[in-house]
């Protein structure tokens, strides 16, 4: 089957990669032990599920925000997104 | 023997996950190769890196797009939200013709294709030979939709509202058909007024309707094509050109497959904020009052 229409990159095929395999986790994650919805910092009581969604989509902003608003290296963004995701895995 | 009958269970929703990955997944993950690459044909292209997004974000039209699109939105649930729920409550309650003349008639608007819907508003508000544009002129108001943008805007308005506020009606209808008598007896009984029953029984018992009918009215609002692109097509000047109008403009206009994936990403992003904050506050709201 030819993909060559989809015109896959080495860094794109990485990303959805990974997260291919962070749902895969999650979902065996859930199934060894099953998540307890908790109120953290975020406004709302949430499942491990939903963190992860806020994580990801905050993430993505804030690689946005940097692209848009500064010049710097994009590698920065990844850093302080990875931070994030830990930090609103466990605290929010 | 149970833990197989369960896992059977996902055999019935495989072919919904296989329909979601050719419609959804597949397209968005070519938007995202596209988005970082300049793309020139078949076979031909560069890895760009994240340039079509600094192009995107730091585009003046794009931004002006964008707030026109949220001011549009804004209008729409504004005025379609209140004004569905309110005709809803005058609807007839009990069943018989009544009600399903009223029914029919409120969901005419949503059978018509949407470019159909533009084109019937076009005639209607033409200055010279439609029954709108023509009645305002002989009142003494010069209006003409492709001549102003305030003109422009509210006949987009207008249409958008005779268009989308049925299907608000229908849920909110749907919603209040499914309260229980027994509540409105209680209510009677303590001498509730009118306005206690809209906001301790009936707003409370619309409450999971009216969050699918605020997420699809966003949603279609938001990325709103064909009814202002066949009415106005984006005019006068880029009055009406919202973020869907100019992303085609980039993708189809001018081909440039690259920024224009890097567009639908953002406005994909934008649309899944609005709706998951949506989304969270409708289904917070209000909760433990009845406690």
């Amino acid at each position: 089957m030819n993909l060559e229409w989809m015109a896959w990159t080495a860094p794109t095929a990485a990303f959805f990669s990974f997260i291919a395999l962070m749902l895969v986790g999650m979902t065996i994650w859930e199934i060894k032990c099953p998540t307890i919805k908790r109120k953290g910092f975020l406004p709302i009581a949430t499942t491990r599920g939903d963190r992860l969604f806020v994580g990801l989509l905050v993430s993505a902003y804030i690689h946005l925000a940097w692209i848009g608003l500064t010049d710097l290296a994009i590698w920065f963004a990844l850093g302080i997104a990875v931070l994030w995701m830990g930090v609103v895995m466990r605290w929010g | 023997m149970k833990k197989w009958q369960d896992n059977k269970g996902w055999l019935f929703i495989l072919p919904v996950f296989i329909i979601v990955a050719f419609s959804a997944i597949i397209p968005l993950m070519t938007v995202v190769n596209y988005s970082i690459q300049d793309i020139f044909g078949p076979g031909q292209r560069i890895f760009v890196g994240t340039e079509w997004y600094k192009e995107v974000l730091t585009d003046q039209r794009l931004h002006d797009a964008l707030w026109r699109q949220l001011l549009f939105s804004g209008l729409v649930l504004l005025i379609e939200m209140p004004l569905g729920i309110a005709i809803a409550l005058t609807m007839p309650t009990k069943k018989g013709l009544g009600s399903s003349v009223c029914l029919v008639l409120i969901a005419l608007p949503l059978l018509i294709p949407w470019n159909v819907i533009g084109t019937i508003w076009i005639i209607f508000t033409r200055p010279d030979i439609g029954l709108m544009g023509a009645l305002i002129n002989d009142m003494g108001w010069s209006f003409d939709h492709t001549a102003s943008g305030l003109h422009a805007w509210i006949t987009l308005m207008l249409m958008e509202v005779w268009h989308w506020t049925p299907l608000v009606i229908l849920l909110a209808y749907a919603g209040l058909r499914s309260i229980p008598e027994a509540y409105y007896q209680a209510a009677r009984i303590d001498g509730a007024s009118a306005w206690a029953i809209f906001r301790y029984i009936q707003l409370p018992k619309m409450r999971g309707v009216l969050t699918i009918a605020l997420l699809l009215r966003f949603m279609d609002s938001f990325l709103i094509y064909a009814e202002p692109f066949v009415l106005t097509g984006g005019g006068p000047g880029n009055a009406t050109t919202f973020l869907s109008i100019y992303l085609v403009k980039i993708a189809v206009g001018q081909f440039d497959l690259g920024p224009a994936g890097a567009f639908s990403l953002i406005y994909f992003l934008i649309v899944l904020l609005f709706c998951y904050l949506f989304y969270q506050v409708l289904l917070n709201v209000g909760k433990g009052e009845s406690s």
